[in-house]
């Protein structure tokens, strides 16, 4: 069964026919064609598929797309671009912080809404909110020095 | 972290009163004979290498593909300097069967070894060639010439009026033919004549990665694809017995459903139209299952009972055992492991005109071409697989077996391209497995001390069940209904060994036995994980060494340095314990531990030592690892901080291994098919890392992507030996034997 949903996707909003309980992460990566968030595993426990929705972290993998009706959706392509990344991106950019680089949109989508709810936080504050964000390359030092950098650059 | 970049002179100050001589022998890799170096052997031609083009730009290709290592920007340093113009004139291909040079496949850290290695012969001679080409133009001698990011000029004030005494490649490009044989014989430049080689450059990569931009196969869309998904049989050996193909076709958006023998897939418009797809097929088809693993609790008792093939791969000292002061013997093990790609393997394949193309993030193009010639009965020169970046693998994960997944099902999709990707259960329950392994060792001492006598004997599988010769190695091909079979198990020789990987220890021992008891039967499907059987050789026997050590009432890196003659190996191992503040007497016990490990990867590659620092919880047995402190020697280095990143992850990968990694099997299932139940490291748990590079801008790249794996993995081990007393030589280190048994 299909509906006509519409979406607001890094301040533009879109009218889809869809079935209502699709994921929203394929809307954003098929539709959308929005290459940010990623399939990882599809039951919300890795974090590859991270986006804002109303400025908090969510999977996209497992959130159904009728829920975002209303409410702001942010991938990391709203954050920043390469020419005008976010400061989390360019932190992200400065510490080379990636190997494969597949997590990482979930890493920068966290760690953008940690500082923003936070914008001080310590090394535990930042290994507490990555907690649930699976990277394989063992990149974790270089996103912790990131995150911490990108606070530093935001409190400038 | 610290990096520096140590000169003779800085590494011995850093080092204070530990001086060490380095050798200043030229680049061993000159063409020698018939051979030519690095991967131009196989690959002659100079353009299947680089293309000078008109418009400013140089086309270099490459066999090697970018697993997240950060090859491609090596690569390209490596060429701009040889061809002395700025890297952003490079315009890259990497691993395109219709395009590139065939480098086999992306692993042993090899790439720089030998992918770099002809690249830079390449490119010095297309040099020499444009220089020769230039002095003939410009009337001028070869030697008064020279180049500044492509532009040729005679360098001895002997420019005209007419402005003649100058030009470019780009200029020259239509006129230089660089279709001929590689003769290798120009030499590459010396060390310090390079400007980026040497030095930290950022991927060329990342920015597009932390930005959205397109950078992985799975971002990849083409007019009119579909998707697919693919249902597995729920066991090994399942049997189909019956499926309602009608039931999945009434779902919304079903383009096809496919079935061939056990194998099951369906494609739809849409992503989740397909998911929706493979959990109908569950539901539809009905499938007679025995139990087909072994026995999970018994696991090692059960391999080593199998047949095996004996290969004694190193012999050393007379027939008759010494007489010993004290001997000591011990037994390691080490379970499944899985690759845990972060992203499931993906692949897109299109049927147009009688050719087939697949996009993959396979670690060979060439070898997974095969492989899909034999699997779908085709002509090889009909398939293309052109490389596109995937989530990193650290081996031979699902990557080559989607490909075939998605030919599959694009056969059955008349010419419209299909993007299938596995989902998380498919990842888990079906990727070959680094291989458990049980390794033995036995050591006597002499009253002095010394090692007198020492056997390693490693029952292992196969480690790599790759694409090959023999064979169809693709999972897909053994469930059609004219299946084709998996190729004989393969041991890759020594001196870089595959299960025996570093079995053969790098210390001065008089007297040695070590046996490779390979068991060709495979119970559960097993492949190529990082580092291989190194990993495990590794941590046997330098814990081994550690409980030698302690029986010789000696230093651990004291004992190590005794039975080593290697001088690099002496320098990285003496980095490691300045820059930890390595002390002979910490206190043991505390629960606080400190322990070392070390090898030369492979007996061949880059020489690793590391310093892990642990603590233990009294009640819970809980490990864990509050740092880590790294030497590394790669010889000579590209880009630092690519060497560093590869370091830090190898160790912070290898320490969720040793703590936390098993793969769970019943007698019928795989039951690991999710992060719930093959939990892997997590932020709150990684250590601090330092990570010390030992530059050696003389001597030639040694692999080093895998360096850290095996003595990382060792020195947990020591360091929970050292803190609590107890000695676990069980792969992973579970906490279960430290609750309440120590303090």
């Amino acid at each position: 069964m299909t509906d006509v949903i519409e979406l607001t996707v890094n301040g533009r909003t879109h009218q889809l026919d869809i079935a209502p309980d699709t994921p929203l992460l394929y809307v954003l990566r098929n539709d959308l064609e929005l290459n940010g968030a990623k399939f990882g595993c599809g039951l919300a426990q890795c974090g590859a598929c991270t986006v804002l929705v109303d400025g908090k972290p969510v999977r996209s993998c497992a959130y159904p797309v009728d829920a975002v009706q209303g409410r702001a959706v942010t991938t990391i392509e709203g954050l920043g671009t390469i020419e005008n990344p976010h400061p989390v991106q360019k932190a992200f950019i400065e510490e080379q912080a990636a190997q494969c680089g597949y997590c990482i949109n979930g890493m920068v989508m966290t760690a953008a809404a940690l500082l923003k709810r936070n914008p001080h936080p310590d090394d535990i504050a930042i290994r507490q909110a990555l907690a649930g964000n699976l990277c394989r390359c063992g990149t974790h030092a270089r996103i912790l020095r990131a995150v911490g950098r990108a606070a530093r650059e935001m409190a400038r | 972290m610290i990096t520096l970049p140590l000169t003779r002179r800085r590494f011995g100050q850093a080092l204070g009163a530990l001086t060490v001589a380095f050798s200043l022998t030229p680049p061993v890799c000159a063409a020698t004979g018939a051979g030519l170096p690095g991967s131009l052997a196989g690959n002659r031609m100079l353009d299947a290498w680089l293309r000078i083009n008109s418009d400013g730009t140089v086309t270099v290709c490459t066999g090697k593909v970018e697993l997240g290592q950060g090859i491609l920007t090596a690569l390209e340093q490596i060429a701009a300097d040889e061809l002395d113009i700025a890297p952003e004139r490079i315009k890259l291909i990497s691993g395109d069967t219709a395009q590139t040079p065939d480098e086999g496949f992306t692993s042993g850290s090899q790439s720089i070894e030998y992918g770099g290695t002809a690249l830079r012969y390449a490119c010095a001679e297309a040099r020499d060639i444009l220089l020769k080409l230039a002095a003939k133009k410009l009337g001028t001698a070869y030697d008064k010439l020279t180049i500044a990011d492509g532009t040729i000029t005679a360098a001895d004030g002997t420019i005209t009026a007419q402005g003649g005494q100058k030009t470019t490649y780009w200029k020259l490009a239509a006129e230089v033919d660089l279709h001929r044989e590689a003769s290798a014989g120009v030499p590459p430049k010396p060390p310090e004549q390079h400007r980026l080689v040497g030095k930290s450059r950022p991927r060329i990569d990342i920015p597009a990665k932390v930005t959205g931009g397109a950078a992985y196969v799975q971002d990849i869309r083409l007019p009119g694809m579909l998707f697919g998904r693919i249902s597995r049989p729920p066991s090994y050996r399942a049997e189909l017995v019956s499926f309602d193909e009608e039931r999945v076709r009434k779902l919304p958006g079903i383009a096809a459903v496919v079935r061939d023998g056990r194998f099951l897939g369906v494609v739809a418009q849409r992503e989740e139209q397909a998911i929706a797809g493979r959990d109908e097929i569950s539901r539809a088809a009905t499938w007679r299952e025995t139990p087909s693993l072994p026995p999970p609790d018994d696991i090692y008792a059960y391999l080593t009972s199998l047949p095996t093939e004996d290969h004694l791969i190193s012999s050393k000292g007379g027939d008759a055992p010494p007489a010993a002061h004290l001997s000591l013997a011990a037994k390691h093990t080490r379970p499944y492991t899985a690759h845990a790609s972060i992203g499931p393997s993906c692949a897109i394949a299109q049927f147009a005109d009688g050719q087939l193309t697949i996009w993959t993030h396979s670690q060979g193009v060439f070898p997974l071409r095969r492989d899909l010639a034999k699997a779908l009965d085709m002509d090889e020169v009909k398939i293309r697989c052109i490389h596109a970046q995937g989530s990193g693998c650290y081996g031979h994960n699902g990557a080559d077996d989607v490909a075939l997944d998605a030919a599959l099902l694009a056969r059955a999709s008349n010419g419209r391209p299909v993007k299938v990707q596995w989902m998380r259960d498919d990842e888990f329950g079906w990727e070959p497995y680094g291989p458990a392994m049980s390794v033995e060792l036995r050591a006597s001492l002499d009253e002095a001390g010394m090692v007198i006598d020492w056997t390693h004997d490693v029952w292992t599988n196969t480690h790599t069940t790759r694409p090959q010769k023999d064979g169809c190695n693709l999972l897909a091909a053994w469930h059609l209904a004219q299946p084709k079979l998996p190729g004989k198990p393969e041991i890759i020789p020594q001196p870089a060994g595959g299960g025996d990987r570093n079995a053969i220890p790098l210390y001065d021992f008089p007297r040695q036995r070590v046996t490779h008891r390979f068991i060709p039967q495979m119970p559960i499907r097993v492949s190529a994980l990082r580092a291989l059987g190194a990993y495990a050789n590794i941590f046997a026997i330098e814990t081994f060494m550690d409980d030698l050590a302690k029986a010789a009432k000696t230093d651990s890196i004291e004992f190590r340095i005794r039975h080593l003659s290697d001088p690099r190996a002496i320098a990285v191992i003496k980095a490691a314990a300045t820059y930890s503040g390595w002390q002979s007497d910490m206190p043991a016990g505390t629960g606080k531990g400190r322990g070392f490990g070390f090898a030369k990867y492979k007996n061949l590659s880059a020489y690793l030592a590391v310093v892990v620092d642990v603590e233990v919880d009294r009640q819970t047995g809980r490990v864990r690892v509050t740092r880590a402190t790294a030497a590394i020697d790669a010889g000579q280095v590209i880009n630092p901080n690519g060497l560093v990143n590869q370091t830090e992850g190898g160790i912070i990968q290898a320490v969720s291994w040793t703590l936390k990694e098993q793969v769970r099997f019943t007698s019928e299932h795989i039951t690991s098919r999710d992060w719930s139940r093959y939990p892997i490291i997590t932020f709150p748990e990684v250590p601090e890392i330092r990570v010390t590079v030992l530059d050696r801008p003389n001597e030639r790249s040694l692999g080093a992507g895998e360096a850290a794996q095996g003595p990382t993995a060792a020195a947990i081990g020591n360091a929970i030996a050292h803190g609590t007393g107890i000695r676990l030589r069980d792969l992973p280190l579970m906490p279960d034997r430290l609750k309440g048994a120590f303090g």
